[in-house]
């Protein structure tokens, strides 16, 4: 599949920008999710900036595709999104980040915060969430797209295979479900944890449609998962759709990769200057 | 014996419940295009919501026995504006899915009515089925609007309640088949404000679902020997009728409470705590399952033997008075 390489370059430059700033912004609140959002940062900065439907400067637009975020510690990154997109300055970030009469949670409030969709954190609970939202889209006839973005790790919780057979019962072809499948979880890799075995099996025999992004911090291969996105049609009734990025935890960061202790952490400003050279290497279509 | 029959010890005239919720929905939503009706395994073939599926394949939705899919997927739909009711047995609603209702339902504020089934002892199918700690988990949580009905009406008044002002709501209601309490449904229900259906100032009962009717029935009995109970409706424990214990207990000196449910985290408790943050040492018997889990057998009879049914009412009352 062919993807428009000036496109390509500029979602990696911005993926490029937001890591820098995912770096600036642990430097200042200390300790924050690293792992995690680095390792999703491609296909979040894709779809935000180009795949979904969704206007920073009207986010609540009732037509708008709606994002909900499983993985709640990913707040991180979407809070640097946000801010990139001008939603709120770095310095109300840094202020008020995990303090008491603060906006910005470790894990997202939608009442603090109107542009996450739902309040989360608590892992499991992303994918019964989206199911509902697009059975209601469904029932409303309001044709925009549900995507709902997991880690692996968190598949393991049941609550999520109670959701994929009921979404495969009511065929919901406005429902895309984003693993970030970067294969460590809280304490150690997940396939010691807790083995997933093969993800695109199981999502297939629970009646899905599976997509496997075989580098996901890869911007050619995002863009070109992304490209097969479902239209936006409520009524479509056909396989929901599974995309599996098969990414790096810690992505970007050399010294923080595929090390499962950089879920969470902080960087001093040795560390710092090192994050930012590892980055600016990771650059593969961007800038010259 | 053909079919079981519960064996209240009085015989008012008797609904279930558990198909006035479809038929107060069928009605709401012919009217209201963004209710949902949300089940778990809970779809009868030829029953009122058989027939609502066919009629609203869009919008009744069955999640087969996942409890969590249905209350997060409730919530869901709720998110995308639709208001949720949700139906199935409250035991493995309130337990299975605890997370779901507190995350998903009462932290997000999301309009959806759990209304949990075969409250208590009344499923009959011992403890997998009772729903003992349910009230305690429910009036727990923030944002919760907790309902327990006393009967059919009640149960219809209180989701009429929900349908016109929906927010995070638990109905609980018994299995079926129980006596009506209240004869009409123009007796001023309102969310938050319990009901004294018999006065007096000797001793106060207050009961929650079915401890209601065994209040009122109590209060009856003991009125023929002079002895004059006030009995109380607390059909909602979140909000509680703060003002109406106070009084009880300023006006009359002893409290006994009547639930079924455990009693050391549900309505009992609710007004032991108003009872000591108000000062008011009065005397005070808490009447439910005890720290345990309960005897096999129909409701009626583990009511009996737990003391907390009509002739366990009477005889408390008499010790305490």
């Amino acid at each position: 599949m062919s993807v428009d390489m000036q496109l390509v370059k500029e979602l990696e430059n911005k993926a490029t920008d937001i890591r820098k700033m995912m770096i600036d912004y642990v430097q200042h609140v200390g300790v924050a999710h690293l792992g995690g959002p680095l390792s999703c940062l491609d296909v979040s900065v894709a779809l935000y900036y180009h795949y979904m439907n969704w206007e920073p400067k009207d986010f609540k637009a009732p037509g708008r595709d709606r994002f909900i975020l499983s993985k709640g510690h990913n707040a991180d990154l979407l809070y640097n999104i946000f801010c990139d997109m001008g939603l709120f300055s770095k310095e109300e970030i840094y202020s008020e980040y995990n303090h008491l009469n603060g906006r910005f949670g470790q894990h997202p409030n939608r009442f603090y915060l109107p542009m996450f969709e739902v309040s989360a954190g608590s892992l499991g609970h992303g994918l019964p969430l989206a199911t509902g939202y697009a059975v209601g889209a469904r029932a409303s006839g309001d044709n925009y797209r549900v995507f709902c973005m997991t880690g692996d790790g968190e598949l393991d919780e049941g609550s999520n295979w109670e959701a994929l057979m009921f979404a495969a019962k009511q065929q919901l072809g406005n429902l895309i479900l984003i693993v970030d499948k970067n294969q460590i979880m809280g304490t150690g890799f997940t396939e010691v944890v807790m083995p997933l075995l093969s993800l695109e099996d199981k999502f297939r025999s629970f009646g899905w449609d599976v997509l496997t992004v075989k580098d996901g911090n890869d911007m050619i291969q995002v863009c070109e998962a992304l490209e097969q996105l479902p239209e936006r049609n409520c009524q479509s009734k056909k396989k929901p759709l599974a995309i599996i990025f098969n990414t790096i935890k810690g992505y970007g960061v050399s010294y923080m990769e595929n090390t499962p202790s950089w879920h969470l952490g902080s960087v001093d400003d040795e560390k710092a200057v090192e994050a930012y050279a590892s980055i600016e290497s990771h650059r593969k279509y961007g800038k010259e | 014996m053909a079919g079981f029959v519960f064996n209240f010890d009085i015989m008012a005239p008797m609904m279930r419940a558990r198909d006035m919720v479809p038929i107060t929905l069928m009605e709401a939503m012919e009217k209201n295009p963004n209710i949902m009706y949300w089940v778990a395994d809970g779809v009868t073939r030829g029953s009122i919501g058989a027939d609502m599926q066919e009629k609203w394949p869009d919008r009744v939705m069955d999640t087969g026995i996942a409890e969590a899919d249905l209350v997060g997927a409730a919530a869901g739909a709720a998110l995308s504006g639709k208001i949720c009711v949700c139906q199935t047995f409250s035991c493995f609603m309130t337990m299975r899915a605890t997370d779901q209702i507190l995350l998903d339902v009462a932290y997000n504020e999301t309009p959806v009515c759990l209304i949990g089934t075969h409250g208590g002892v009344t499923s009959g199918g011992g403890p997998t089925h009772n729903a003992m700690q349910d009230i305690a988990v429910m009036r727990d949580m923030p944002n919760m609007t907790v309902v327990v009905a006393a009967d059919a009406n009640q149960c219809v008044l209180a989701l009429k309640d929900f349908l016109n002002n929906p927010r995070p709501m638990f109905i609980r209601i018994p299995q079926g088949d129980e006596p009506l309490v209240y004869a009409t449904d123009d007796y001023g229900f309102e969310v938050g404000k319990s009901v004294t259906m018999v006065d007096g100032d000797d001793i106060t009962v207050i009961g929650t679902g079915c401890g209601a009717l065994y209040a009122k029935n109590a209060a009856e009995e003991l009125a023929k020997e002079g002895i004059h109970v006030r009995a109380i409706d607390m059909h909602t424990i979140k909000p509680l009728d703060v003002e109406v214990i106070i009084k009880a207990a300023k006006e009359t000196g002893k409290i006994i409470t009547v639930e079924d449910h455990e009693k050391s985290c549900g309505l009992g408790s609710s007004v032991a705590n108003v009872l000591a943050e108000n000062g008011l040492g009065i005397r005070f018997k808490k009447l439910g399952i005890p720290d345990e889990f309960a005897k096999l057998g129909y409701a009626a009879e583990i009511h009996g033997y737990y003391g907390y049914d009509t002739a366990g009412i009477i005889k408390v009352v008499k010790e305490m008075l």
